[in-house]
């Protein structure tokens, strides 16, 4: 189809766009720099914050460029004395009601609004600055510590919660100077329905959103010579921590990293992928005897389809929204706290250390993690099982405070027995990946052949399409595995919890004819969590999500069964999947919550 | 706390069937809500939030962005003073003391009988008449104390 194309004119010259585009979009293509503050790519245009006012040639009043769209040929002008002087004021005006604590804020040297009053000539505060902050800071949740006084309302945070995540935690409350973020009730965040993502956070323009950070504890913890301390990384943080350090999105960082955590005290470096592969054991196994116990003993109260339970934003989702439906979810345990549960005992008899004195720590791409290892239930090993949650931003904080930069480190291996991890584990950081880790194994299992896609690599769930889905029949199986000959199992994925409800949604009024569900909480998957290096967009999350793919490509083991130190563990320790120990460690349960207002 | 989903406790179901389920009949049913009960209860949030489908907070911030939509018990009439300049001009002060009077409360209250909630509101458009108030839907005009003490006791005879 050809659209209309338009020719407009921007600071003289002159270009052709298509009808319907914005002035900021024109600009981009352009070349042409506009500063924004309310905009972001991934949400609706809000047109709130005026700084990226230009001038339209004929109109008296100053535009705001990103909510203009071009319907007509204009002359658009992006830098004369007017707009210099509206964006000096509006920033003047939005300093004005900023509590500016920069050196001992989160965001300093990394704060938009720093930045644009730095760059956009404020050399005073032309109205009453804030001197003492106003409001109390919400420290109330494991994942999210909400600082009103730094907020500009400029409702990015809103826009997220509600565009991409359809939760809707916070709203605007008030009118005209008194307008202010809030939740419903003004309740702590905790007290509200908040399912710990930490979209918000990585949308923040300024410091007002920040994850709860449990940085000093851990080097408490480092510090002292009675405890030993066990890092475990998740696979995004890896892709994504060299943006701290100058790299550009998309760098792999696996093996500096590793030489970092060394360096700063961590005894033991393990790698979340090992305990990813052994979800795809315990989460495959027991997709096959939910299908087995559906399709072969006709059993009703078994749930199909079955859908992944990795993402602790997307677990809490479900217990608020979908509470009589939690029976869809696998009992497994995310691979963090499998990896706890595995390294209090296991790993602690293995090496001979009191599980009292061992500390986990789990480097996540994520905010609610911090939330999940607080949970009651996450306490099977007789202990705490993951002691701290910890951002990948956090991590960069603490490398840079030992006096690290991850440039200079050499390259490390992890430690063992834990910390050998496959492909297959590795994938689990983009969206699709546990998707794609499972059905090789499970596809694998079932017919002794591995997947019949080329490389390994199956497409069809790759992207970054919101909702994908995929069918494979399964054919020529092993004699045990006679009753799955021709069936075709249909698989979802999902990303963002707007996706996740309209995919639960088919599945609540029996409309899906779906096996398996992968869903991931955030946009992107785990590799663009809440605990992500920010700024984050569309390209940055594809920049991450093709280097996970191409380091897995490279990987010796690739599929989590073929795991040789996870062989070992169910050897050694937990026998077979879905044993006793196996339920006792590795299984949980869920809780139903409060739709509207918060419960349990 | 509050639970709705809990204790199913209903309130304004005999409100809301009158209603279509659209995000756009939000503001015509806290202005119903609002007029039948005489303020919006976090519970009245809550069912019309599920009704909607939408977030408790965006019920909640539309509600707190009027200020004729009140989430706090008011008295059966409400008296507004207009703040505005034209009316301060002519005399509010004086309107303002003997409201404070004859009701015995101040500006934010509601009397201990439960009759009368006392407001302050921007301007209702009566520059020509000020000083001016308004009592639930009326509007009062050229207001002197005797007139402000002949509205009250109409109104409490009327009780």
């Amino acid at each position: 189809m050809n659209r209309e194309m338009i020719d407009i004119r921007i600071d003289g010259k002159e270009f052709k766009v298509e009808k319907g585009t914005t002035i900021l979009e024109a600009c981009k293509m352009a070349g042409i720099n506009i500063p924004t503050l309310c905009y972001h790519p991934d949400l609706t245009v809000a047109g709130i914050c005026r700084i990226c006012v230009v001038e339209i040639e004929g109109m008296k009043t100053l535009t705001p460029a990103c909510a203009f769209q071009i319907e007509r040929p204009v002359s658009v002008k992006t830098n004369s004395p007017k707009i210099r002087k509206a964006r000096r004021i509006n920033l003047d005006l939005l300093l004005s009601e900023h509590y500016g604590d920069c050196y001992t804020c989160v965001r300093n040297g990394k704060c938009e609004l720093q930045s644009l009053a730095r760059d956009y000539g404020i050399d005073n505060y032309r109205f009453p600055s804030v001197i003492k902050p106003k409001y109390e800071i919400d420290n109330s949740s494991y994942a999210i510590v909400r600082d009103q006084n730094k907020c500009i309302s400029c409702k990015r945070c809103i826009r997220t919660c509600i565009d991409l995540q359809k939760v809707g935690a916070l709203e605007t409350f008030g009118r005209g100077h008194s307008v202010r973020i809030s939740t419903a009730l003004n309740k702590p965040i905790a007290e509200v329905i908040c399912i710990n993502c930490g979209q918000c956070i990585n949308r923040c323009p300024t410091g007002a959103l920040r994850a709860n950070d449990p940085a000093d504890f851990i080097w408490e913890a480092i510090d002292d010579p009675e405890k030993f301390v066990i890092i475990q990384t998740a696979p995004s943080p890896r892709a994504a921590i060299g943006e701290e350090f100058g790299y550009p999105p998309g760098t792999s960082v696996t093996k500096k990293l590793n030489a970092a955590l060394r360096r700063i005290g961590f005894d033991r470096v393990f790698d979340t992928n090992f305990a990813a592969d052994l979800t795809i054991m315990e989460e495959g196994s027991e997709l096959i005897e939910r299908l087995k116990k559906r399709i072969v003993e006709g059993d009703e109260i078994v749930k199909v389809p079955m859908i992944t339970s990795c993402s602790p934003g997307w677990v809490k989702f479900a217990e608020h929204y979908y509470p009589e439906h939690l029976n869809h979810l696998s009992t497994c345990k995310s691979p963090q706290q499998m990896f706890g549960a595995i390294i209090k005992t296991y790993y602690a008899r293995k090496v001979g250390i009191d599980p009292s004195k061992i500390v986990v720590v789990a480097l996540m791409p994520c905010a609610a993690k911090k939330f999940e290892c607080n949970r009651p239930e996450m306490r099977d090993s007789g202990f705490k099982d993951v002691d701290f949650g910890l951002t990948t931003r956090e991590m960069a904080t603490m490398i840079k405070e030992a006096g690290i930069d991850l440039k200079d480190m050499p390259e490390k291996d992890f430690d063992h027995p834990l910390g050998l991890g496959s492909g297959a584990g590795l994938i689990f950081g983009a969206t699709g990946g546990v998707m794609e880790a499972a059905i090789r194994t499970v596809y694998e299992i079932v017919t002794g052949k591995p997947v019949p896609f080329k490389n390994l690599e199956i497409t069809p769930i790759r992207g970054m399409e919101g909702v994908r889905e995929a069918s494979l029949t399964i054919e020529n199986t092993l004699p045990e595995y006679r009753w799955l000959e021709g069936v075709t199992l249909n698989v979802a994925v999902a990303h963002g919890t707007a996706n996740a409800k309209k995919i639960m949604d088919k599945v609540v009024k029996g409309e899906a004819d779906y096996h398996f569900i992968e869903i991931m909480a955030c946009p992107g998957g785990c590799l663009g969590g809440g605990g992500q290096p920010i700024p984050t967009t569309p390209e940055i999350r594809m920049a991450r999500a093709r280097a996970i793919y191409e380091e897995e490509k490279n990987l010796p083991v690739r599929k989590s069964h073929e795991n040789p130190e996870l062989q070992q563990l169910y050897k050694e320790f937990l026998k077979h999947p879905l044993s006793e120990v196996s339920h006792k460690l590795l299984h949980t349960h869920y809780t139903p919550r409060g739709k509207y207002f918060f419960v349990g | 706390m509050v639970n709705i989903d809990i204790c199913k406790q209903k309130e304004i179901s005999g409100i809301l069937v009158r209603f279509e389920k659209r995000r756009d009949s939000l503001l015509p049913i806290l202005i119903e809500v609002n007029r039948i009960h005489g303020f919006i209860t976090p519970i009245a949030m809550a069912e019309i939030a599920e009704f909607l489908e939408i977030p408790v907070a965006e019920v909640h911030g539309v509600v707190s962005f009027y200020h004729f939509l009140s989430t706090k018990k008011r008295g059966k009439y409400t008296v507004r003073l207009c703040k505005t300049i034209s009316c301060e001009m002519a005399g509010k002060e004086k309107i303002e003391k003997i409201l404070k009077k004859e009701l015995g409360i101040n500006f934010g209250e509601t009397t201990s009988d439960g009759l009368f909630t006392l407001e302050y509101t921007n301007c209702i458009g009566m520059c020509d008449k000020s000083p001016a108030m308004l009592v639930n839907d009326n509007v009062y005009f050229n207001l002197t104390p005797e007139k402000v003490i002949k509205v009250i006791d109409e109104l409490r005879k009327r009780d």
